[in-house]
Protein backbone atom coordinates (compact mmCIF):
# COMPACT_ATOMS: atom_id res chain seq x y z
CA UNK A 1 0.00 0.00 0.00
CA UNK A 2 1.51 2.96 -0.84
CA UNK A 3 2.51 5.61 1.77
CA UNK A 4 1.67 8.95 0.56
CA UNK A 5 3.52 10.84 3.54
CA UNK A 6 7.06 10.84 4.52
CA UNK A 7 8.14 8.39 7.34
CA UNK A 8 9.14 10.21 10.93
CA UNK A 9 12.51 10.42 10.09
CA UNK A 10 12.50 12.09 6.93
CA UNK A 11 10.15 14.72 7.77
CA UNK A 12 12.34 18.05 7.24
CA UNK A 13 12.47 21.01 8.87
CA UNK A 14 13.57 24.55 8.50
CA UNK A 15 17.47 24.89 8.21
CA UNK A 16 20.00 27.58 8.54
CA UNK A 17 20.34 30.14 6.79
CA UNK A 18 23.32 31.40 5.36
CA UNK A 19 24.61 34.76 5.18
CA UNK A 20 24.54 36.93 2.00
CA UNK A 21 27.56 37.64 -0.17
CA UNK A 22 29.04 41.05 0.99
CA UNK A 23 28.20 43.47 -1.49
CA UNK A 24 26.91 41.68 -3.74
CA UNK A 25 23.65 43.55 -6.19
CA UNK A 26 22.65 40.48 -7.91
CA UNK A 27 21.60 37.76 -5.60
CA UNK A 28 19.61 34.75 -6.21
CA UNK A 29 18.19 32.77 -3.52
CA UNK A 30 18.67 29.00 -2.63
CA UNK A 31 16.87 26.23 -0.69
CA UNK A 32 18.12 23.43 -0.99
CA UNK A 33 17.89 19.72 0.85
CA UNK A 34 20.24 19.03 3.85
CA UNK A 35 20.85 15.65 5.59
CA UNK A 36 23.64 14.53 7.42
CA UNK A 37 23.78 10.67 8.16
CA UNK A 38 26.69 11.51 11.34
CA UNK A 39 24.47 13.85 13.47
CA UNK A 40 21.09 12.15 14.07
CA UNK A 41 18.88 15.06 13.11
CA UNK A 42 16.10 14.91 10.60
CA UNK A 43 16.92 16.63 7.26
CA UNK A 44 16.55 20.07 6.74
CA UNK A 45 15.96 22.96 4.64
CA UNK A 46 19.21 25.19 4.36
CA UNK A 47 18.77 29.11 2.76
CA UNK A 48 21.63 30.19 0.21
CA UNK A 49 22.34 33.37 -1.20
CA UNK A 50 24.61 33.37 -4.54
CA UNK A 51 26.58 36.41 -6.12
CA UNK A 52 25.60 36.04 -9.66
CA UNK A 53 27.58 38.56 -11.17
CA UNK A 54 30.52 35.94 -9.66
CA UNK A 55 28.59 32.86 -10.94
CA UNK A 56 28.17 30.89 -13.86
CA UNK A 57 24.88 31.02 -15.78
CA UNK A 58 23.87 26.99 -14.58
CA UNK A 59 22.04 25.39 -11.16
CA UNK A 60 25.67 23.37 -11.47
CA UNK A 61 27.65 26.43 -11.05
CA UNK A 62 25.21 27.76 -8.14
CA UNK A 63 25.94 25.09 -6.17
CA UNK A 64 30.16 24.66 -7.07
CA UNK A 65 29.54 27.90 -5.59
CA UNK A 66 27.96 27.67 -2.79
CA UNK A 67 30.43 24.64 -1.88
CA UNK A 68 33.24 26.96 -2.98
CA UNK A 69 32.13 30.12 -1.29
CA UNK A 70 29.75 29.48 1.31
CA UNK A 71 29.29 25.69 2.58
CA UNK A 72 31.83 23.17 1.78
CA UNK A 73 29.84 20.60 3.46
CA UNK A 74 27.42 20.72 0.83
CA UNK A 75 27.14 17.37 -0.69
CA UNK A 76 25.85 16.24 -4.43
CA UNK A 77 27.44 14.23 -7.61
CA UNK A 78 28.49 15.78 -10.03
CA UNK A 79 30.91 15.13 -13.07
CA UNK A 80 30.59 16.12 -16.58
CA UNK A 81 28.64 19.42 -16.54
CA UNK A 82 27.42 19.24 -19.93
CA UNK A 83 24.55 16.35 -19.63
CA UNK A 84 25.88 12.93 -20.32
CA UNK A 85 27.37 11.50 -17.54
CA UNK A 86 23.71 11.75 -15.69
CA UNK A 87 25.65 12.29 -12.21
CA UNK A 88 24.04 16.14 -11.15
CA UNK A 89 20.57 14.62 -11.27
CA UNK A 90 18.22 16.22 -8.60
CA UNK A 91 14.68 17.55 -7.85
CA UNK A 92 14.82 21.40 -8.81
CA UNK A 93 11.68 23.73 -9.08
CA UNK A 94 9.34 20.20 -8.76
CA UNK A 95 10.88 18.76 -10.98
CA UNK A 96 13.41 15.90 -12.18
CA UNK A 97 16.61 17.50 -14.08
CA UNK A 98 20.23 17.69 -14.41
CA UNK A 99 21.55 21.04 -12.74
CA UNK A 100 24.38 21.50 -15.29
CA UNK A 101 21.90 22.12 -18.19
CA UNK A 102 19.37 23.87 -16.45
CA UNK A 103 19.89 27.70 -15.77
CA UNK A 104 19.11 29.63 -12.80
CA UNK A 105 17.51 32.51 -15.62
CA UNK A 106 15.49 29.64 -16.84
CA UNK A 107 14.08 28.29 -13.20
CA UNK A 108 12.67 31.63 -13.31
CA UNK A 109 12.09 32.33 -9.91
CA UNK A 110 12.86 33.99 -6.54
CA UNK A 111 13.69 30.80 -4.47
CA UNK A 112 15.09 28.02 -5.96
CA UNK A 113 14.07 24.81 -4.12
CA UNK A 114 16.18 21.88 -4.74
CA UNK A 115 15.68 18.18 -2.99
CA UNK A 116 17.63 14.77 -4.10
CA UNK A 117 15.50 12.78 -6.66
CA UNK A 118 12.11 12.18 -4.92
CA UNK A 119 11.30 9.08 -3.05
CA UNK A 120 14.67 7.61 -2.53
CA UNK A 121 17.02 6.71 0.74
CA UNK A 122 19.16 9.82 1.31
CA UNK A 123 23.09 9.29 1.54
CA UNK A 124 23.84 12.63 2.18
CA UNK A 125 22.38 15.81 1.50
CA UNK A 126 21.44 15.47 -2.21
CA UNK A 127 22.60 11.91 -2.96
CA UNK A 128 20.29 9.40 -3.32
CA UNK A 129 21.51 5.76 -2.75
CA UNK A 130 20.54 4.56 -6.49
CA UNK A 131 21.73 0.62 -6.03
CA UNK A 132 18.41 -0.88 -6.70
CA UNK A 133 17.65 1.51 -9.38
CA UNK A 134 20.71 -0.30 -11.64
CA UNK A 135 20.28 -2.97 -10.46
CA UNK A 136 16.75 -3.01 -12.41
CA UNK A 137 18.81 -1.83 -14.76
CA UNK A 138 21.16 -4.97 -14.83
CA UNK A 139 17.69 -7.34 -14.41
CA UNK A 140 16.88 -6.45 -17.93
CA UNK A 141 20.10 -7.95 -19.38
CA UNK A 142 21.45 -4.85 -21.29
CA UNK A 143 24.15 -6.21 -23.79
CA UNK A 144 23.65 -7.83 -27.44
CA UNK A 145 22.61 -12.01 -26.97
CA UNK A 146 23.00 -14.07 -30.15
CA UNK A 147 22.49 -18.08 -31.15
CA UNK A 148 23.83 -17.76 -34.39
CA UNK A 149 27.53 -17.81 -35.00
CA UNK A 150 29.56 -14.35 -34.74
CA UNK A 151 30.19 -13.01 -37.94
CA UNK A 152 33.79 -12.67 -39.12
CA UNK A 153 33.39 -8.62 -38.65
CA UNK A 154 30.45 -6.50 -37.06
CA UNK A 155 26.82 -7.80 -36.72
CA UNK A 156 25.73 -5.66 -39.74
CA UNK A 157 22.39 -3.65 -39.49
CA UNK A 158 20.46 -1.04 -42.24
CA UNK A 159 20.30 2.23 -41.40
CA UNK A 160 16.33 1.54 -41.10
CA UNK A 161 16.80 -0.60 -38.79
CA UNK A 162 19.52 1.03 -36.92
CA UNK A 163 17.25 4.18 -36.95
CA UNK A 164 14.84 2.36 -34.45
CA UNK A 165 17.32 2.54 -31.78
CA UNK A 166 17.13 6.37 -32.00
CA UNK A 167 15.57 7.69 -29.51
CA UNK A 168 16.80 5.02 -26.91
CA UNK A 169 20.27 4.96 -27.02
CA UNK A 170 20.91 8.46 -26.09
CA UNK A 171 19.67 7.42 -22.28
CA UNK A 172 22.47 8.42 -19.60
CA UNK A 173 20.83 6.82 -16.61
CA UNK A 174 20.46 9.65 -14.17
CA UNK A 175 17.51 8.42 -13.23
CA UNK A 176 15.37 11.55 -13.27
CA UNK A 177 12.26 9.31 -15.11
CA UNK A 178 12.13 6.60 -12.90
CA UNK A 179 12.30 8.64 -9.58
CA UNK A 180 9.79 10.94 -11.17
CA UNK A 181 7.14 8.07 -11.12
CA UNK A 182 4.45 8.02 -8.90
CA UNK A 183 4.09 3.87 -9.67
CA UNK A 184 7.99 3.58 -8.91
CA UNK A 185 7.23 5.78 -5.49
CA UNK A 186 4.46 3.43 -4.71
CA UNK A 187 6.17 -0.27 -5.51
CA UNK A 188 9.51 0.47 -6.51
CA UNK A 189 10.54 -2.72 -5.18
CA UNK A 190 9.37 -4.96 -7.91
CA UNK A 191 8.27 -2.34 -11.11
CA UNK A 192 11.38 -2.08 -13.12
CA UNK A 193 10.46 1.65 -13.69
CA UNK A 194 11.08 4.06 -17.12
CA UNK A 195 14.60 3.99 -17.47
CA UNK A 196 14.81 0.25 -17.02
CA UNK A 197 12.02 -0.82 -19.32
CA UNK A 198 13.31 2.05 -22.06
CA UNK A 199 16.70 0.43 -21.91
CA UNK A 200 15.05 -3.35 -22.13
CA UNK A 201 12.79 -1.74 -25.39
CA UNK A 202 16.21 -0.51 -26.82
CA UNK A 203 17.31 -4.53 -26.76
CA UNK A 204 13.48 -5.70 -27.98
CA UNK A 205 14.24 -3.96 -30.82
CA UNK A 206 17.40 -3.88 -31.89
CA UNK A 207 17.73 -5.94 -35.29
CA UNK A 208 20.73 -8.04 -34.10
CA UNK A 209 19.11 -9.30 -30.87
CA UNK A 210 18.37 -12.34 -30.82
CA UNK A 211 16.63 -12.95 -27.10
CA UNK A 212 13.33 -11.24 -27.42
CA UNK A 213 11.18 -13.72 -26.72
CA UNK A 214 12.89 -14.60 -23.53
CA UNK A 215 13.52 -10.72 -23.09
CA UNK A 216 9.43 -10.55 -23.20
CA UNK A 217 9.29 -13.33 -20.86
CA UNK A 218 10.86 -12.01 -18.31
CA UNK A 219 8.83 -8.42 -18.71
CA UNK A 220 5.32 -10.39 -18.84
CA UNK A 221 4.81 -9.75 -14.61
CA UNK A 222 1.77 -7.77 -13.34
CA UNK A 223 4.55 -5.31 -11.67
CA UNK A 224 7.69 -5.31 -13.50
CA UNK A 225 6.25 -4.10 -16.36
CA UNK A 226 2.89 -3.30 -15.81
CA UNK A 227 2.71 -1.12 -12.89
CA UNK A 228 3.47 1.47 -15.97
CA UNK A 229 -0.06 3.42 -15.76
CA UNK A 230 1.02 5.87 -18.42
CA UNK A 231 1.06 8.82 -16.18
CA UNK A 232 3.58 10.40 -18.17
CA UNK A 233 5.67 11.61 -15.58
CA UNK A 234 8.81 10.23 -17.37
CA UNK A 235 8.48 11.43 -21.02
CA UNK A 236 7.40 14.79 -19.00
CA UNK A 237 10.92 14.85 -16.84
CA UNK A 238 13.51 13.45 -19.31
CA UNK A 239 16.42 15.98 -19.00
CA UNK A 240 17.59 14.48 -22.35
CA UNK A 241 13.93 14.77 -24.02
CA UNK A 242 13.61 10.64 -24.17
CA UNK A 243 9.90 9.18 -23.97
CA UNK A 244 10.04 6.32 -21.60
CA UNK A 245 6.27 6.30 -21.43
CA UNK A 246 6.42 5.41 -25.94
CA UNK A 247 9.12 2.43 -25.26
CA UNK A 248 6.65 0.91 -22.39
CA UNK A 249 3.28 1.18 -24.54
CA UNK A 250 5.82 -0.15 -27.64
CA UNK A 251 6.44 -3.31 -25.53
CA UNK A 252 2.75 -3.43 -24.22
CA UNK A 253 2.43 -3.93 -27.80
CA UNK A 254 4.52 -6.60 -28.31
CA UNK A 255 3.36 -8.27 -25.95
CA UNK A 256 0.03 -8.58 -27.45
CA UNK A 257 0.92 -9.16 -30.87
CA UNK A 258 3.15 -12.17 -29.57
CA UNK A 259 0.22 -13.50 -27.83
CA UNK A 260 -2.93 -13.15 -30.81
CA UNK B 1 38.17 -1.70 13.90
CA UNK B 2 34.77 0.03 15.14
CA UNK B 3 31.37 -0.42 13.40
CA UNK B 4 30.67 2.52 11.66
CA UNK B 5 27.61 3.57 13.03
CA UNK B 6 24.74 5.04 10.33
CA UNK B 7 21.82 6.90 10.84
CA UNK B 8 18.66 5.03 8.79
CA UNK B 9 18.80 6.86 5.76
CA UNK B 10 15.48 9.15 5.15
CA UNK B 11 13.58 8.66 2.24
CA UNK B 12 13.30 11.77 -0.04
CA UNK B 13 10.21 13.65 -0.45
CA UNK B 14 8.17 12.80 -3.33
CA UNK B 15 4.60 14.21 -3.51
CA UNK B 16 5.46 16.85 -1.03
CA UNK B 17 7.62 18.10 -3.99
CA UNK B 18 6.81 17.45 -7.12
CA UNK B 19 5.47 19.83 -9.44
CA UNK B 20 2.15 19.00 -10.67
CA UNK B 21 1.47 17.84 -14.60
CA UNK B 22 -1.65 18.08 -16.33
CA UNK B 23 -1.03 14.18 -17.21
CA UNK B 24 0.04 13.41 -13.69
CA UNK B 25 -3.29 15.12 -12.56
CA UNK B 26 -5.60 13.48 -15.00
CA UNK B 27 -3.85 10.02 -14.05
CA UNK B 28 -4.85 10.60 -10.75
CA UNK B 29 -8.51 12.18 -11.58
CA UNK B 30 -9.22 8.94 -13.07
CA UNK B 31 -8.28 6.54 -10.18
CA UNK B 32 -10.33 8.80 -7.98
CA UNK B 33 -13.44 8.51 -10.56
CA UNK B 34 -12.91 4.89 -11.33
CA UNK B 35 -13.22 4.50 -7.46
CA UNK B 36 -16.25 6.79 -7.42
CA UNK B 37 -18.17 5.31 -10.21
CA UNK B 38 -18.25 2.37 -6.93
CA UNK B 39 -20.60 4.52 -5.05
CA UNK B 40 -22.26 5.85 -8.73
CA UNK B 41 -23.31 2.21 -9.90
CA UNK B 42 -24.60 1.74 -6.02
CA UNK B 43 -27.31 4.82 -6.89
CA UNK B 44 -28.58 2.88 -10.11
CA UNK B 45 -28.82 0.11 -7.78
CA UNK B 46 -30.60 1.51 -5.30
CA UNK B 47 -33.45 3.28 -8.00
CA UNK B 48 -33.48 -0.63 -9.47
CA UNK B 49 -34.10 -2.06 -6.14
CA UNK B 50 -36.96 0.31 -5.38
CA UNK B 51 -38.52 0.07 -8.58
CA UNK B 52 -38.77 -3.62 -7.76
CA UNK B 53 -39.65 -3.21 -4.11
CA UNK B 54 -43.16 -1.76 -4.75
CA UNK B 55 -44.67 2.09 -5.36
CA UNK B 56 -44.07 3.74 -2.27
CA UNK B 57 -40.39 2.93 -2.10
CA UNK B 58 -39.84 4.08 -5.69
CA UNK B 59 -41.57 7.42 -4.94
CA UNK B 60 -39.36 8.11 -1.96
CA UNK B 61 -36.03 7.30 -4.08
CA UNK B 62 -37.39 9.30 -6.95
CA UNK B 63 -38.58 12.14 -4.84
CA UNK B 64 -34.96 12.10 -3.76
CA UNK B 65 -33.39 12.14 -7.08
CA UNK B 66 -35.92 14.74 -8.15
CA UNK B 67 -34.82 17.04 -4.67
CA UNK B 68 -31.41 19.49 -4.75
CA UNK B 69 -29.39 17.28 -3.26
CA UNK B 70 -30.20 14.76 -5.44
CA UNK B 71 -29.32 16.85 -8.69
CA UNK B 72 -26.26 17.26 -7.10
CA UNK B 73 -25.50 13.66 -6.83
CA UNK B 74 -26.76 12.81 -10.33
CA UNK B 75 -24.87 15.79 -11.52
CA UNK B 76 -21.41 14.93 -10.07
CA UNK B 77 -22.08 11.28 -11.26
CA UNK B 78 -22.66 12.66 -14.62
CA UNK B 79 -19.59 14.19 -14.40
CA UNK B 80 -17.23 11.60 -12.95
CA UNK B 81 -18.39 9.42 -15.23
CA UNK B 82 -17.74 11.43 -18.41
CA UNK B 83 -14.64 12.17 -16.77
CA UNK B 84 -13.52 8.85 -16.44
CA UNK B 85 -14.96 7.35 -19.63
CA UNK B 86 -12.64 9.97 -22.02
CA UNK B 87 -9.57 8.61 -19.43
CA UNK B 88 -10.51 5.40 -20.70
CA UNK B 89 -10.42 6.62 -24.31
CA UNK B 90 -7.17 8.47 -23.77
CA UNK B 91 -5.42 5.45 -22.22
CA UNK B 92 -7.05 3.34 -25.07
CA UNK B 93 -5.02 5.86 -27.32
CA UNK B 94 -2.05 5.95 -25.39
CA UNK B 95 -1.92 1.94 -25.42
CA UNK B 96 -2.00 2.04 -29.54
CA UNK B 97 0.77 4.54 -28.86
CA UNK B 98 -0.26 7.12 -30.24
CA UNK B 99 -0.62 10.50 -29.07
CA UNK B 100 2.41 10.55 -26.64
CA UNK B 101 4.26 13.18 -27.66
CA UNK B 102 4.73 16.39 -25.64
CA UNK B 103 2.04 19.01 -26.80
CA UNK B 104 0.07 15.28 -27.56
CA UNK B 105 -0.19 14.06 -24.15
CA UNK B 106 -0.79 17.47 -23.17
CA UNK B 107 -3.40 18.59 -25.08
CA UNK B 108 -4.85 15.16 -24.47
CA UNK B 109 -5.10 15.27 -20.68
CA UNK B 110 -6.47 18.70 -20.73
CA UNK B 111 -8.89 17.31 -23.01
CA UNK B 112 -10.13 14.87 -20.66
CA UNK B 113 -11.00 17.71 -17.94
CA UNK B 114 -12.67 20.32 -20.79
CA UNK B 115 -14.43 17.78 -22.45
CA UNK B 116 -15.83 15.77 -19.40
CA UNK B 117 -17.26 19.16 -18.40
CA UNK B 118 -19.04 20.05 -21.77
CA UNK B 119 -20.29 16.28 -22.31
CA UNK B 120 -21.95 16.17 -18.54
CA UNK B 121 -23.55 20.08 -19.38
CA UNK B 122 -24.60 19.13 -22.27
CA UNK B 123 -26.17 15.93 -21.14
CA UNK B 124 -27.81 17.74 -18.81
CA UNK B 125 -29.30 21.10 -20.79
CA UNK B 126 -30.76 18.02 -23.43
CA UNK B 127 -32.53 15.81 -20.29
CA UNK B 128 -34.10 19.37 -18.94
CA UNK B 129 -35.09 20.51 -22.80
CA UNK B 130 -36.50 16.68 -23.57
CA UNK B 131 -38.31 15.75 -20.29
Amino acid sequence: MAQFTLPKNSQYTEGKAWPKPAGASNVQEFRIYRWNPDDGANPRIDTYYVDRDDCGPMVLDALLWIKNNVDSTLVFRRSCREGICGSCAMNIMGGNTLACTLGIDDCGSDTIKIYPLPHMPVLKDLVPDLTSFFAQHAAIEPWLQTQTAEPETEWRQTPEERSKLDGLYECILCACCTTSCPSYWWNGDRFLGPAALLQAYRWLIDSRDESTGERLDNLHDPFRLYRCHTIMNCANTCPKGLNPAKAIAEIKKMMIARAV
Amino acid sequence: MAEAKVAPRPLSPHLQIYRWSWTMAMSVAHRITGVALYGGIALFAIWLVALASGPSAFDNVQWFFGSPLGYLVLFGYTWILMHHMLGGVRHLVWDFGHGMEAAQRINMARFTLVGSVALTLAIWVVAFLAF
